[in-house]
């Protein structure tokens, strides 16, 4: 095989893959936005929040550590236990849907009825108390994240041998993909395939729908504004953990795990800020589109790095022809 | 009861105000924010050495010292913000931590007669003395770094890099394209090819920088990294299996921090360094006995003796070190920021003097001058052990090459000295 082919190849597959990981970020502000309306400022600051709860009951680690022992004179810092990865998980969600309560509660409740950008105004405060809150309860130093099934079974890193052995006897060249992004790719489709079905076929989903097409009407046909966007909030909750599972695997977990919300921005404007399959396929176009253009222009010709800003300009060409995005529902105003 | 209350208003004046006599260093620390896991064992290490020196000795020359910390969240906005809130408080030395912040301080701390200690940061032609009479960049700036890495090279290879191909993968920002210039003027020297591989801030995704790196097979990377990064780069390596003994970061990419996400991938990695690793050091039984365990440590004291801990600690004793000299120059205790600014000038770093502070061999011994705010550029190098988790250092403390290095100083400083109307402060 042409050896310009398969590089272009190998940087389309590794764009794709990159790009289901943007789309696992993009996907919480979807579901956020589709049924209340809200720009959730604050889904990268869940992730970090999921992230290091996570990591701190996988190891048993004492929340608010510091403060206990500033208020109290003591110095416990571990349980002395370690809590198994599924078990974590399953705590970390239930804390992800105290949170949504919490938010929906303490926030939101009381900005009913308020213009967006004051919505917007509010989650760029909870983004911040939220950050302090998790340097408080998890501490600020970095963690190694581990999801494991059992010892030695845990989340795969590192390039897939199987599928560089094939290629390269078939093509005469070894294709690199990494095993994590492809345990991404399998549990970005599940994921998406869920919030779906969810979405269509269970009483609380048509009732998110609902809500997402006319609060006013939903709240006439019986349907709790309140349980809904706590449902909402707990969803993006989740979706948060799993993002920030897949990125924390990657570069452990750390403050500038919130930063991968600026990887979703140019997926939502490309892909509709309503749209879970737009959300994903936004993903994908950012991914291969940002990587294609380093690979064939970028770092030859303009001295490198131009993913960030690439993708953002690619966004903004979608933009200019479907405001709405690719997947988002067209604006109308009646007047 | 009036006087009762006259009395307890001026203790609580008293206690609130500035106590002028102490020796006053500010901490421009990042506790928050994206970098924090850098930012607090360096902090929690600077603040350390001076509780100890209060602890153990009374402070230096029978006058205590006290850190001012002040969160910069490597903010240079914040930073400036810091710099100006604490200057007035009698600083007599700053350590910005951050080589945006170290910009915009240079011209700030030069008119307020503030000294500046950039430590293996910072703006690298500050090292000319004759033109940044109040920077110091000692023991080692980017360029020594830079420099180091392909010496050391050069000595696994015999003294032959004539057709090797070295990476240099950094962050796209003034601080990532330091040592750019140095390196291309040392390909030019020895042969070997030089490519630039930038990666964006703030570096979580790698993908392509590293397919770019598996397409052109370099026989050596050199990584100018900071923050996430350094973790994704080791990762990303590992992924396509680059030999880790053949990749090395500068100091702001080797801490512990910086491999401990990649596990056992991370094994071999290399990183310059600028000072001793671990914590078979002396100085750290003080510090646990003065410190941790009189409950007066700057964190929770779990940082000890790893390598930011450590850095900030070493910054901490150069300091001290330099009220030491300006105390014996001016033959006073309570000494001025200007006077400060003349200990650093007259510094000297022995062996004897650092294994009588508890630190034998921690560091490269050096002389500043009025010339020359450098030092002598030695670096050293580390490899990581994935399985003991540490990091050990695995040369001396050598000299870079200064025939390469001294004409860019002098180059990018006297472009500055010319922009700022600057004459020279050495006569």
């Amino acid at each position: 095989m042409n050896e310009q082919l398969a590089f272009t190849i190998e940087v389309f597959a590794n764009g794709l893959m990159a790009g289901v990981l943007y789309a696992l970020v993009a996907l919480g502000f979807v579901l956020i936005y589709k049924a209340s309306g809200i720009f959730n400022y604050a889904q990268g600051v869940m992730a970090l929040f999921a992230a290091m709860t996570l990591v701190g009951i996988q190891n048993g680690q004492v929340p608010f550590a510091h403060l206990i022992n500033a208020i109290f004179g003591t110095d416990v810092h571990k349980f002395g236990w370690s809590v198994h990865s599924f078990a974590a998980i399953l705590l970390t969600v239930i804390v992800m849907i105290a949170l949504a309560w919490a938010v929906q509660r303490f926030v939101f409740r009381h900005l009913v009825g308020q213009e967006p950008i004051i919505l917007f105004m509010a989650t760029i405060g909870l983004a911040y108390f939220l950050e302090g809150v998790a340097d408080l309860m998890w501490g600020s130093e970095l963690k190694a994240l581990n999801v494991c099934a059992s010892e030695g079974n845990c989340l795969p890193q590192g390039m897939n041998v199987w599928l560089e052995g094939t290629t390269y006897e078939a093509l005469g060249y070894g294709f690199f993909i990494d095993n994590l992004d492809i345990v991404a790719s399998i549990v970005a489709a599940i994921l998406v395939i869920g919030l779906v079905m969810f979405a269509q076929y269970t009483k609380q989903g048509r009732a998110m729908r609902a809500v997402a097409d006319d609060h006013q009407a939903a709240l006439s046909v019986g349907v709790s504004l309140n349980f809904i966007w706590v449902l909402v909030w707990s969803l993006a909750g989740f979706v948060a953990l799993v993002a920030g599972i897949m990125w924390g695997a990657k570069s452990g977990v750390q403050f500038s795990l919130s930063l991968i919300a600026l990887k979703a921005l140019p997926v939502l404007m490309l892909g509709g800020f309503t749209s879970i399959p737009g959300a994903i396929v936004g993903g994908l176009i950012i991914g291969v589109g940002e990587k294609l253009f380093e690979f064939l222009i970028g770092a030859p010709y303009l001295g490198g790095a131009t993913e960030n800003w690439f993708a953002y300009m690619l966004a903004l060409l979608f933009l200019v022809f479907r405001p709405q995005g690719l997947f988002g529902e067209k604006i109308i105003e009646r007047v | 009861m009036k006087y009762k209350l006259g009395t307890a208003a001026i203790a609580a004046i008293m206690a609130a105000g500035p106590v002028m006599a102490d020796l006053v260093f500010p901490s421009l620390s990042y506790r928050t924010g994206p970098y924090a896991a850098g930012g607090i064992p360096f902090a929690d290490g600077y603040a350390d050495y001076f509780t100890m020196l209060n602890a153990r000795d009374g402070g230096i020359g029978g006058v205590m010292t006290r850190v001012v910390e002040c969160e910069t969240g490597y903010n240079t906005e914040k930073g400036v913000e810091c710099y100006e809130s604490t200057k007035g408080e009698g600083s007599l030395v700053y350590q910005p931590l951050s080589t945006g912040i170290t910009y915009q301080l240079i011209p700030k701390t030069t008119a307020d007669g503030i000294p500046m200690h950039t430590m293996g940061y910072g703006r690298t032609s500050a090292a000319n003395g004759d033109v940044f009479s109040h920077t110091f960049n000692y023991p080692a700036n980017y360029w020594n770094g830079a420099s180091g890495a392909i010496n050391y090279l050069l000595e696994q290879n015999g003294g032959d890099l004539n057709g090797k191909k070295i990476a240099l993968v950094y962050h796209n920002s003034a601080y990532g394209k330091e040592p750019i210039r140095t390196l291309t003027e040392l390909s030019a020297k020895h042969g070997f090819e030089f490519k630039e591989v930038p990666v964006d801030h703030p570096g979580q995704e790698q993908k392509s920088q590293w397919l770019q790196i598996r397409r052109d097979k370099p026989d050596y990377v050199i990584m100018y990294g900071w923050g996430v990064m350094n973790q994704v780069a080791v990762q990303e390596a590992a992924n396509i299996r680059f030999p880790m003994e053949n990749f090395i970061g500068i100091w702001w990419s080797g801490s512990e921090n910086d491999v401990l996400a990649a596990g056992d991938a991370a094994d071999g990695y290399k990183a310059l360094t600028f000072h001793g690793v671990g914590d078979d050091f002396p100085v750290f039984d003080d510090i646990q006995k003065h410190v941790v365990d009189a409950g007066n440590a700057a964190g929770a004291g779990d940082q000890i003796g790893t390598v930011l801990y450590n850095r900030g600690l070493y910054a901490a004793m150069l300091a001290a070190e330099a009220v030491k000299t300006a105390q014996e120059i001016h033959g006073v205790a309570e000494i001025t920021p200007a006077q400060m600014r003349d200990g650093m000038e007259a510094l000297s770093i022995t062996e004897e003097k650092m294994a009588a502070l508890g630190l034998p061999n921690f560091g490269p011994t050096f002389d500043v001058s009025c010339e020359n705010h450098g030092g002598t550029g030695l670096v050293g190098m580390t490899q990581w052990d994935a399985t003991a988790k540490e990091w050990t250092l695995i040369s001396d403390f050598a000299p870079s090459d200064m025939d390469v290095i001294g004409p860019l100083i002098e180059e990018d400083s006297a472009a500055y000295a010319a922009e700022n109307n600057i004459e020279g402060n050495c006569g």
